[in-house]
């Protein structure tokens, strides 16, 4: 096992609002190595955006990092804790798209219409590097050749409005990779786009993290996305990171009721015709109506009475780089809410 | 309708949708003159059964949703026939009919919508949304609506409890229901689903699913199913329509389909959708270039510039939708000599083929 680029401990992040505080993560931990791709996968309010927003600090008021550890090495190698940096300090700006680059699901929003895609290049390129303006323009077709954009020198002078979906999240990613980071989080990247194009774009990620050697976090609902583009994965549900593993065991050997029945009742295309899917009883709370003790309790095929609806179950190692939150793996459930988890190992 | 219950699901035909065109004028100019069409549905032919469950997929562009508006005549089409069979047993042309003679007909086809937070009045009650088809079709009694309410609320599995609340208490999943029991409430034959599970959540899709494919073997509906999620499609269809550019490229039975596709697109489309297992990781096809513009298509077969067996005829002339085998059709001139993979459970991923449009490069 490498060791980490960017580890997150026990990171809270809570909404404040006048109905009550909503606590979209709350307690979550993850490795990222080098060249690894780690996938945080989740159904809605899970938590999973506001983490990848957490770790790039631009949580939107009334958000705020609350608790926890953000802990980023740096390229000189020094170790950073980003959640105790100012959000708008020269340090976090310099990380932020300098170090850590990233790519959300609506290429539509995220790109200015007002600017062409050139001088967006432009700009992004410039804010990290002291180029000349020609420079960081043929830098720019550049990177637009790199993601696989025909005629970049053309593509330079147009608008992100006269573009494709799939060439707008194109230039997502030559803008999110314009100061060559380390680090790439991609946040339901191919999620507005049609199959063939989102395949075109997975490869796309897969080939300039070969390239690059990138670490990358990949955000997503998809379980087949997960499948095919992730080595680690990190299952969350209601702000909690209920299990973490290997691809591999997580889809072959998962160990939380959760990731089971999220499993299960994923539609596929190697299923029988007309075959009944086995499903999730109810449906995910309202982050004001959050169950006590462990949150998927009330949906959970195995809860078990008295224990799971009172505490919060820790994370249980189970194995190498694996472990689960939850009571079924806890020795003679005792419901006690053990100390910090330990496939991780303490902070770095 | 226990006729329906089974393989296979036959009915008598109910829809018959026959040449459908649906062509948008583009105008330019003062004078606002057309200087083109969108053919946004260019030729399609299929029909559905009694109890049946037809699907259209394809990526956004395709046709899908245009044509499914056209059956409801939400749009009126260019030409083609769209025969409906009424529950008094006569064949209607939707397409042909004017507009008043329309409404007895409509009761007998409902929508269900894609998004469960837009398609439901936030100011009314869950009553009053179910009602309102009963009343606009003559239900006077405010008791027997209430009545009906309940019987549907039990149909689509909610208490009658929730009665009186408005759809922001509820959740997505919910809030589908009750675009379902609004849809059933006229006992329609016919019901259009277009894209009804791609706002849900993963869990919840399953539980809407689940409730559609119940409703239809209950109720005997027949649902055209309109999606671009082929997982989705498996899991309900008796047979499916691949479209492409306003045509239909491929209709086959659902497993067929999904074993033995016949058309280049079909093939990569299948291989584009992620499987949700690791371990068969490397089987994909990735199409150069993007969907061809249905102002604009390309000469001879549409599909052309990008599929990867492309060969000169494809460039020049435009193929027909043939019958390959039982009820297989394909709109394609290499169909009978090419083998094309499809996906099949059980069985180890297939080797890895990198194809890139234009260039065979097929293994």
């Amino acid at each position: 096992m490498a060791e980490p680029i960017l580890s997150v401990r026990g990171l809270k992040t809570w909404f404040h609002q006048d109905e009550g505080i909503v606590r979209a993560v709350d307690g979550a931990s993850f490795d990222l190595e080098p060249g690894r791709t780690l996938g945080i996968v989740g159904e809605s309010g899970c938590g999973k955006s506001v983490t990848a927003r957490s770790i790039l600090r631009i949580v939107e008021r009334p958000g705020r990092v609350e608790a926890g550890e953000i802990w980023l090495k740096r390229a000189d190698g020094r170790l950073v804790d980003l959640a105790r940096l100012d959000g708008q300090g020269r340090e976090m700006r310099a990380i932020r798209g300098g170090e850590i680059g990233y790519v959300f699901q609506e290429p539509m929003s995220s790109l200015s219409a007002f600017h062409t895609i050139g001088n967006q290049l432009v700009e992004a390129i410039r804010l990290h590097a002291e180029v000349s303006k020609r420079a960081a323009r043929s830098r720019g077709a550049e990177l637009l050749r790199m993601v696989g954009i025909p005629r970049p020198e053309q593509r330079l002078d147009s608008y992100s409005f006269e573009l494709s979906g799939g060439l707008r999240q194109r230039v997502m990613i030559a803008l999110a990779l314009a100061a060559e980071p380390r680090i790439l989080i991609a946040d339901e990247p191919t999620t507005a786009l049609d199959v063939t194009t989102q395949a075109q774009i997975l490869d796309l990620i897969r080939r300039l993290q070969q390239e690059r050697d990138l670490a990358v976090i990949l955000i997503t609902h998809d379980m087949g996305v997960i499948a095919e583009m992730t080595d680690d994965v990190v299952v969350m549900y209601l702000g909690h990171d209920v299990e973490r593993g290997p691809v591999d065991a997580i889809f072959h050997d998962p160990k939380h009721p959760y990731t089971r029945s999220l499993l299960r009742s994923i539609p596929s295309v190697l299923a029988t015709p007309r075959s009944r899917l086995r499903t999730v009883e109810g449906s995910i709370p309202h982050p004001y109506a959050r169950p006590q003790g462990c949150a998927f309790h009330p949906r959970c095929p195995d809860a078990i009475a008295g224990v799971c609806d009172r505490a919060i179950p820790a994370a249980v190692p189970l194995g190498a780089r694996r472990d689960a939150a939850c009571f079924l793996h806890h020795e003679g459930v005792s419901g006690a809410t053990a100390p910090v988890p330990t496939l991780l190992g303490p902070s770095p | 309708m226990s006729a329906v219950q089974g393989s296979p699901r036959a009915g008598p035909t109910i829809l018959e949708v026959e040449e459908l065109r649906k062509w948008f004028p583009i105008r330019r100019g003062l004078l606002r003159r057309v200087v083109g069409h969108v053919r946004a549905v260019d030729d399609v032919s299929f029909s559905i059964r009694r109890g049946e469950t037809v699907s259209l997929v394809g990526e956004s562009g395709c046709g899908k949703t245009t044509t499914s508006r056209c059956i409801l005549r939400a749009l009126t089409p260019t030409s083609g026939a769209i025969r409906f069979r009424t529950e008094a047993g006569r064949q209607v042309d939707v397409a042909a009919l004017p507009k008043p003679d329309l409404r007895p007909l409509r009761r007998q086809m409902q929508m269900i919508f894609q998004d469960p937070f837009s398609s439901l009045n936030p100011r009314m009650t869950i009553t009053e949304i179910i009602a309102e088809p009963l009343y606009v079709n003559g239900m006077r009694s405010l008791e027997e609506r209430r009545a009906r309410v309940r019987e549907l609320l039990d149909l689509v599995q909610l208490p009658a409890a929730y009665m009186n609340r408005f759809p922001h208490a509820f959740s997505g999943g919910q809030r589908q229901r009750i675009g379902i029991a609004r849809a059933l409430a006229l006992n329609p034959a016919l019901i259009v689903a277009d894209e009804p599970v791609s706002a849900l959540d993963v869990s919840v899709q399953a539980q809407i699913l689940n409730l559609l494919l119940d409703l239809q073997d209950r109720l005997g509906l027949s649902y055209l199913f309109v999606a671009h999620d082929l997982s989705v499609v498996k899991h309900v269809s008796d047979r499916v329509a691949v479209m492409y550019v306003g045509k239909i490229v491929e209709l086959a039975p659902t497993a067929e389909l999904f074993a033995r596709p016949l058309h280049p697109y079909t093939e990569a489309l299948l291989s584009a959708v992620p499987v949700p297992d690791p371990r068969r990781r490397s089987r994909r096809i990735v199409l150069k270039g993007e969907v061809a513009d249905p102002a604009n298509p390309p000469s001879g077969c549409h599909f052309h510039p990008r599929c990867p067996y492309a060969v000169e005829r494809c460039r020049q002339e435009e193929p027909a939708l043939r019958e390959l085998a039982g009820g297989h059709l394909a709109r394609c001139h290499r169909a009978e000599e090419l083998t094309l993979t499809g996906v099949q459970e059980g069985h180890p991923a297939p080797p890895m083929r990198v194809i890139q449009g234009g260039r065979s490069r097929a293994s």
